[in-house]
């Protein structure tokens, strides 16, 4: 860590540091664009991988917290920016870097009006563009006076705005055209079956070739981080499964791991195995209905009602020990809300059994299938690059070869006890992210096998004081959800309730992927490259 | 009295008066023989074969899509197909949470649905805006918007919950009077007229 610290501090001699979890370099914004290309770009720093961008209202200034991680030598590293001006607050953007970048401060500037200069395109992502204020600030008026429901049609929005800086430092608005006069737009959504939830696509053909796509989201933007300021720690854990409802499990587990961190509070061994078996029965889950919605959308209807077949004998383990088929509500600060059903490694066990033999009957179903392969292969590449670039985690980034797992890279409770392998495809097309999901099945039987017979006894929750207070901090905690790096930033100032929230979803980063894999594929192919990501909107708009 | 639909007895139902309450007045002041075995005879058909249109924004659409799959198998009850165009379907299934962005293009799609159309809140956040009640920007219930018919509570219902309010409506549809009857139609023009586009802009 001071290594970094000394390369930094020779890059750029303004930067204050701050000893923590992670390493927190406090940057002059005038100074942060050239450190940021620097970080990416030294041979002995490259962090090339921007996990996620928290926007945080600190009262007497506003600004930014970025996560850096690098691929290469797995280091972490935190960059805080901030403005005072609370006027027009202005701050560098590093889009041109790190193209995920261009969704997340699209995010800040919807939330905080942080204006990112040399950003392409600043609007609204989340709320309706005639939308009165900024929803995070904390000085913002949520009474329905300001925004009352509006039943007209929301206007669509032709030109873009961008605030581009000269060289001599002036900084100008200028407005662009987000669809070119020539170029046919057709709109895809908010209603759509195959959009994998609410949200649009404006998709810009040429003939029958995709030139670009323009996401519109926050049809289901439901302010999540902002009620969780208003709510208390065990409070807030409850929206955690409603963000991506296939990964209910490892999401809570994410926000309890890292408010157990802040605490310091150990959780009894027996609740970390139970934990583990639960994500591992969500992946399987959230695989077999992503098998199922991705051969619906290619038009196989029966292999749907086979992938569904398998889930509903996890959903039935599941109600078993946590009471609901969704929304489960298991996991507590300390350990988990209650103890398994007595009947739980049996079935858990029985699953293991039936499941290699299942697995054959998709690929005979689905795989082999010339049109699957036809429809799959060499559409919508993403290259290794592209996928880091992009922030693309979890079974899509590891199709592109980018061995991404947070249960391998940053193991959290008992993963680095598994074994277990990681899978990665090499592709990068729509076939390798299908397979890796169908691969990855293999990986959660071979799991939960080795822990079904070796769930250990004792406490299935630690002792955990009525009033959770945690300490004043901040701490930044991910897990290796459904689909992806799920993140959790909590900033606190010692009350009872969090200052800041942050829900760094998985999602919102594969939705970014969405332009770059389509473009110059064909229009009937999007629906299979939207499948292949297997994104959930909910997770995405939060 | 009572209606009868073959999926499920009468004593199973929990609120039968509100039924009975509906047919009461709806024979109030007699019927007539043809034309109330017309009725009878068409509901009949239209209970029988409601087709709904998926409207799922969250976590509710998923168990719906259970409902669809071959465990629960909606088909058997006479809901056939879930359509995604609301011109082909009888009533719209509001799974999830509304907010302020879907709020009109929920109306506009409501709107395109062919008479006679139902609405069916499922889930607590289309019932009141459930756990999101207190966010900035969700709609704090679907009646602000649509005249719903039926709400099936849940976060999210179980499959055989929205099978229960699903068969409610179908028990709804039976007692309706369709010819000369224009009770229904006049209700939702009523509740459209209490909820103009502008009333909401000034509120």
């Amino acid at each position: 860590m001071a290594n970094i610290q000394e390369k930094i501090s020779a890059l750029c001699p303004e930067a204050t540091f701050e000893e923590g979890e992670t390493l927190l370099v406090t940057v002059p914004d005038a100074k942060w664009h050239a450190l940021a290309k620097a970080m990416k770009e030294d041979a002995d720093l490259s962090f090339d991988y921007l996990v996620g961008i928290t926007g945080v209202d600190w009262k007497e200034s506003m600004g930014c917290i970025y996560y850096f991680t690098s691929t290469k030598y797995g280091t972490h590293v935190s960059v805080k920016v901030s403005t005072t001006d609370r006027e027009k607050p202005m701050l560098h953007s590093v889009s041109d870097l790190w193209k995920v970048a261009l969704i997340h401060e699209r995010e800040v500037y919807d939330f905080y009006g942080i204006i990112f200069i040399n950003h392409p395109d600043l609007r609204r992502y989340f709320l309706r563009n005639d939308w009165k204020g900024f929803p995070l600030r904390k000085d913002y008026d949520a009474s329905d006076k300001a925004n009352p429901i509006r039943l007209e049609a929301e206007k669509n929005e032709d030109d873009t705005v961008s605030y581009i800086e000269d060289a001599e430092g002036k900084i100008q608005k200028k407005r662009k055209l987000v669809f070119k006069p020539e170029e046919y737009v057709i709109n895809i959504g908010p209603q759509h079956p195959s959009t994998h939830g609410v949200m649009r696509m404006r998709t810009a053909l040429e003939g029958e070739t995709i030139t670009h796509i323009d996401m519109v989201t926050g049809y289901i933007h439901r302010g999540i981080e902002k009620l969780c300021e208003g709510l208390g720690y065990p409070q807030s854990l409850l929206f955690t499964d409603r963000m991506d409802y296939m990964s209910a499990h490892q999401n809570r587990h994410c926000l309890c791991l890292c408010i157990e961190k802040a605490l310091g509070l150990e959780v009894p061994k027996r609740a970390q195995v139970i934990r583990v078996m639960m994500d591992e029965l969500m992946r399987l889950s959230s695989h077999l209905l992503s098998y199922g919605c991705l051969t619906m959308d290619l038009g196989a209807t029966t292999a749907f009602f086979y992938g569904f077949r398998e889930r509903e004998i996890i959903l039935n383990i599941f109600e078993k020990t946590c009471g609901a088929r969704m929304s489960l509500n298991y996991d507590t600060i300390g350990g988990v809300m209650a103890d398994i059903d007595v009947d739980f490694a049996n079935d858990v066990k029985a699953l293991c059994k039936l499941m290699p033999e299942r697995l054959k009957e998709y690929h005979k179903l689905f795989t082999g299938n010339v049109i699957a392969n036809n429809r799959l292969r060499g559409v919508g590449v993403l290259s290794r690059e592209d996928a880091i670039n992009l922030s693309v985690t979890g079974p899509s980034g590891r199709g592109s070869g980018w061995a991404c797992d947070v249960r391998k890279t940053a193991p959290y409770s008992i993963y680095n006890e598994i074994d277990f392998d990681e899978i990665t495809e090499t592709e990068g097309d729509s076939f390798a992210r299908y397979m890796v999901r169908m691969r990855e099945m293999e990986q959660c039987v071979k799991i939960l096998e080795q822990l079904a017979d070796n769930i250990p006894e004792g406490d299935y929750c630690a002792k955990v004081p009525k009033i959770i207070k945690l300490p004043v901090g901040h701490w930044f905690q991910q897990v290796e959800a459904s689909r992806g790096a799920f993140g959790v930033y909590i900033e606190s100032t010692g009350e009872k309730t969090p200052y800041r929230m942050h829900f760094n979803s998985p999602c919102l980063n594969l939705l970014g992927a969405v332009d770059p894999c389509t473009r110059g594929e064909k229009i009937a192919d999007l629906i299979a490259i939207n499948a292949s990501l297997d994104y959930v909107v909910p997770d995405v708009d939060r | 009295m009572g209606v009868k639909i073959k999926s499920m007895k009468q004593e199973d139902f929990k609120d039968n008066e509100y039924i009975e309450s509906l047919i009461k007045k709806l024979k109030e002041n007699g019927t007539n023989a043809v034309v109330g075995m017309f009725d009878d005879l068409i509901n009949w058909g239209r209970s029988n074969s409601l087709w709904p249109f998926t409207f799922g924004t969250s976590c509710c659409a998923i168990e719906f899509m259970s409902l669809g799959a071959a465990r629960y198998d909606m088909a058997r009850f006479g809901f056939e197909v879930a359509r995604n165009s609301p011109r082909q379907a009888d009533f719209i299934m509001l799974q999830g949470t509304i907010v302020h962005r879907m709020a009109s293009p929920m109306r506009r799609l409501y709107e395109q649905l062919a008479e006679p159309k139902y609405v069916i809140a499922v889930g607590g956040c289309a019932i009141s805006g459930g756990p999101f009640r207190n966010s900035y920007c969700v709609v704090k219930g679907v009646d602000q918007i649509l005249p719903v018919d039926v709400y099936i509570p849940g976060c999210p219902p179980r499959p055989e919950a929205m099978f229960y309010g699903m068969m409610q409506l179908q028990r709804k549809i039976k007692v309706e009077r369709f010819f000369g009857g224009v009770n229904r139609k006049e209700r939702i023009r009523d509740f459209l007229a209490q909820h103009p586009e502008e009333e909401f802009e000034k509120r």
